[in-house]
């Protein structure tokens, strides 16, 4: 390192450190409500919109259940003050300590809230912990830029516990660790055979249309066909509503099918991105929360690949 | 003398009143439509003092509104509703390196579609320099979180753009409206040379031609291209060719070459 940038670093530090200490004490309120599902569990269902300074981020269901081994939390929120406010709506509930949180997938919103736990009680699968290590920094970064200061101090921590599927008993809970991908490299769901929830993360919105920034849409159909023939009785999606039947599996399943049609087919026209851009939508689809907005960024995130697909010379052979 | 000055001035007050009288197209304006508050600084860097530049609404600058990811923001340029097109300069006043390309379309539609990067919100503009000497003006604003331009390329990360660098994907489409349109995509990192320590990298000759090398667009680069750069150009019915052929170099003198079959 150069004494330029060790200076530069004490610099930011000690900027860094500034803040914190005058921010920490007008942290933002969530306004934080854990509704309960099923017996010992409990989620706070996020609004359906995109990251802004008004929803600080809140965007995300999070959700935990309380066992005799302690409360195990799946996804912690988007921002240090939100973990620790999920953290203080847990103790409102239960004098249990928290001894797992689980983080779904690397996405902002759902590990942002770590730094509010225990080192040791955060666990996720290998993929998801390589993602933090390697994006938690930019989206972090990015994060900042979309919630301003409701993310004041918060640092991606990387979980050190990777997970691996299958049967995971916690308290009299039998869970059942499923991963699975598509929505990014590594989707974990998590099913309670106890209570029969079905926690699916981002692998299903309800009522909002799906974000697509890491997804691979062949792999994210295999995993929602695997979901749907798993039985349950609630499912917590990842944004919007729990429900007790399949709608938003299907719902989620309709959109990425369509998604995917389109670009194909554009890319098979001929169309500039900027044409795929002012495609009309599906009166179908107008129901879904931020559809005009995550439509864009689905196109600006997916149709380099379909364009690079159609311009290959493989089209040509028979 | 001052009675004189008085007469120039009504003479100059005459000109120009005559000039907008003369004025084909209603939709010219002498302000910016953009407001932006580079735009002085844009006439004075980017047309030569003497030029007469107006702003033109039949120069299109279709790109997002919000632009998500600001190292790949479609843009398409569309100025075919103007006869005599000889040159057209696409540029950004808030960007860092605020040229982008400047393209002449000899044989194609006056229209290009690519990708750029932004570093922060800016109008993007076209000039489109036509036959007259006069230069239209059109643009539109794009916001985004930026950052595109002092970002390394992913190519620059990686050791795969080296062995296909250059390599061109392509396609020829038949135009419901007549003619046809070429897709191309290019392998290359395009890097502005803004990133610490990695030096500007960028394609700044393409030329299109049909396969008896008649040419048909000359493009020329600049930093802010995305990486992995996708032209979209049009060639009207009069030009269509069984084949077509882009070649070029980047600024470190690699070359490019390659058919466009169909």
């Amino acid at each position: 390192m150069t004494p330029l940038s060790r200076t530069a670093r004490s610099l930011i530090a000690v900027f860094a450190l500034g803040w914190t200490v005058l921010l920490a004490a007008a942290d933002r309120d969530y306004g934080l409500t854990p509704v309960r599902i099923a017996d010992d569990t409990w989620v706070l269902v996020g609004r359906s919109e995109d990251f802004s300074f008004a929803n600080g981020g809140n965007i995300v269901n999070t959700a935990f259940i309380v066992t005799q081994a302690g409360v195990v939390v799946i996804d912690s929120g988007p921002s240090r003050a939100y973990g620790e406010q999920l953290k203080r709506a847990i103790a409102r509930i239960t004098d249990k300590p928290v001894s797992l949180v689980l983080n779904t997938h690397h996405h902002p919103d759902h590990f942002l809230g770590n730094q509010a736990f225990a080192p040791a009680s955060l666990a996720a699968l290998p993929a998801t912990i390589k993602g933090i290590h390697s994006e938690g920094g930019s989206l972090n970064e990015n994060m900042y830029r979309l919630a301003g200061d409701w993310m004041a101090g918060t640092e991606p921590v990387a979980p050190a516990r990777p997970l691996t599927a299958g049967p995971l008993e916690m308290g009299g809970h039998r869970l059942e660790l499923i991963a699975l991908a598509g929505h990014t490299e590594a989707d974990l769901v998590i099913l309670d055979r106890s209570t029969g929830v079905l926690f699916a993360g981002d692998l299903v919105f309800n009522g909002r249309t799906p974000t697509t920034p890491h997804a691979d849409l062949p792999r994210w159909q295999a995993a929602l066909d695997q979901l749907e023939k798993t039985s349950f009785t609630a499912l917590v999606p990842g944004h919007g509503p729990v429900a007790g039947d399949t709608g938003p599996i299907r719902q989620t399943r309709t959109w990425l099918a369509w998604l995917d049609r389109q670009l194909r087919q554009a890319a098979d026209d001929g169309l500039d991105m900027t044409e795929v851009l002012t495609l009309p939508l599906p009166a179908e689809f107008r129901g879904l929360a931020v559809v005009d907005a995550e439509y864009r960024r689905s196109v600006g995130q997916l149709y380099p690949a379909y364009e690079q697909r159609a311009l290959s010379g493989e089209r040509r052979k028979p | 003398m001052k009675k004189q000055a008085l007469a120039a001035l009504t003479a100059l007050w005459m000109a120009c009143a005559c000039s907008a009288g003369h004025a084909a197209a209603p939709a010219e304006r002498r302000t910016d439509p953009l407001d932006s508050p580079r735009w002085a600084d844009m006439r004075k860097e980017m047309f030569p003092a003497t030029a007469q530049v107006i702003f033109d609404d039949r120069v299109k600058v279709t790109a997002p509104l919000t632009a998500e990811n600001a190292m790949n923001v479609p843009v398409s340029v569309d100025a075919s509703a103007l006869n005599g097109v000889r040159e057209v300069l696409v540029f950004a006043d808030f960007n860092p390196i605020v040229r982008i390309v400047r393209f002449e379309p000899s044989g194609a539609h006056a229209a290009l579609g690519f990708r750029i990067k932004l570093q922060q919100s800016t109008p993007v503009r076209a000039a489109v320099r036509t036959a007259d000497g006069i230069w239209h003006v059109g643009g539109t604003w794009v916001n985004t979180a930026g950052g595109g331009c002092t970002l390394p390329s992913t190519g620059s990360g990686s050791p795969e753009w080296q062995k296909r660098l250059g390599e061109v994907s392509s396609r020829v489409w038949a135009r419901k409206e007549g003619g046809e349109r070429i897709r191309l995509r290019i392998i290359h990192p395009i890097d502005t040379g803004l990133a610490a320590g990695i030096p500007a990298f960028f394609l700044q000759d393409l030329d299109l031609s049909d396969d008896q090398g008649k040419a048909l667009m000359h493009i020329e680069g600049f930093e802010p291209i995305a990486e992995n750069p996708v032209f979209t150009v049009d060639i009207p019915a009069t030009r269509a060719a069984a084949a077509y052929r882009v070649s070029g170099r980047d600024n470190n003198g690699n070359a490019i070459s390659a058919a466009i079959e169909k």
